[in-house]
């Protein structure tokens, strides 16, 4: 069965997106959550690339523009999930998902 | 053409699983990192070259120093970086939950017909007949992305590096130290 490149990597994105949801359910480690959902985004950018590549002719950087921003947001949001990572740490002394359970420091 | 996607989804699949099931978080890092390096490569197999090098440059340079930094600063001891196993009923129902959800999206995506998707100029193919119809790759140049970016996405450029400003700040307000009573706190 040959499929046609554009369900190819939507197939491929969402095996990313899956696998990031199984990496921010499964495990209990916060850097680790943090980091199934950086794939997650990952994954979506992924789309839009294949969009872009393969969709409808629209103006030519558009998909381009949408994953430039994109990317910007997720730096953004991986800095201060880790620098939240680094406070809970510094509250708790451990940065397992269970025993973050309080917000009183 | 299709067989360098199926190998570079392969790799980045590949990695990014084994990275998430790792008990050694320093491991986990840089197989993620390899991930990351897979995203990119497939920027560059479907033409967007400008992307796959901020990809690089964004998550392969810096978001991997600051996971990799985050990991090493919440560590008890020198070698606290192989954390205890998780619940294996939790790692269960989230592999079912993965592969429930995978499953809705392959099927979604196996039972649309793309070919109407396909550019105007172009007649899409009867299904079935193993041949792609081809599709001239659009092009963004780095200078149409530049020109693009300093006129009609102008706005959210603004936006977008107050953001980052404000993320950042409240990054270092939220990690750095507060005062003298919680240095006297930490050990």
């Amino acid at each position: 069965m040959s499929l046609d490149p554009l369900p190819l990597c939507l197939l491929f994105s969402s095996a990313l997106f899956c696998l990031g949801l199984i990496g921010a359910l499964a495990r209990s480690n916060t850097i680790l959550v943090l980091l199934g959902i950086e794939l997650m985004l990952n994954a979506a950018n992924l789309n839009f690339i294949a969009f872009w590549r393969y969709g409808p002719v629209t103006s030519p950087a558009t998909g381009v523009m949408f994953v430039i921003f994109s990317i910007a947001v997720a730096a953004a949001e991986a800095a201060v999930g880790l620098a939240l990572i680094i406070a809970v740490y510094r509250h708790q002394k451990n940065i397992r998902l269970q025993e973050a359970n309080r917000l009183k420091g | 053409m299709t067989a360098a996607l199926v190998l570079i989804a392969v790799f980045t699949l590949a990695t990014a699983a084994v990275a998430l099931s790792l008990r050694n978080l320093i491991h986990s890092a840089l197989l993620l990192i390899a991930s990351w390096f897979g995203i990119a490569a497939f920027y560059l197999w479907a033409g967007a070259e400008f992307v796959a090098f901020a990809q690089v440059l964004v998550y392969v340079g810096a978001v991997s120093m600051v996971v990799l930094f985050a990991v090493l600063l919440t560590r008890r001891s020198r070698a606290d970086t192989v954390i205890a196993p998780d619940s294996v009923a939790r790692a269960i129902s989230a592999v079912i939950t993965g592969i429930a959800v995978f499953g809705v999206l392959g099927a979604a995506i196996l039972n649309t017909s793309f070919a109407r998707l396909s550019p105007a100029g172009v007649p899409p193919l009867p299904s079935g007949t193993g041949v792609s119809p081809v599709i001239s790759a659009p092009t963004a140049t780095v200078r149409d992305i530049g020109m693009q970016l300093m006129s009609t996405h102008a706005a959210a450029l603004l936006i977008i590096g107050i953001l980052l400003t404000v993320a950042l700040l409240g990054a270092v307000v939220l990690a750095a130290q507060d005062g003298p009573e919680s240095k006297q706190e930490s050990p």
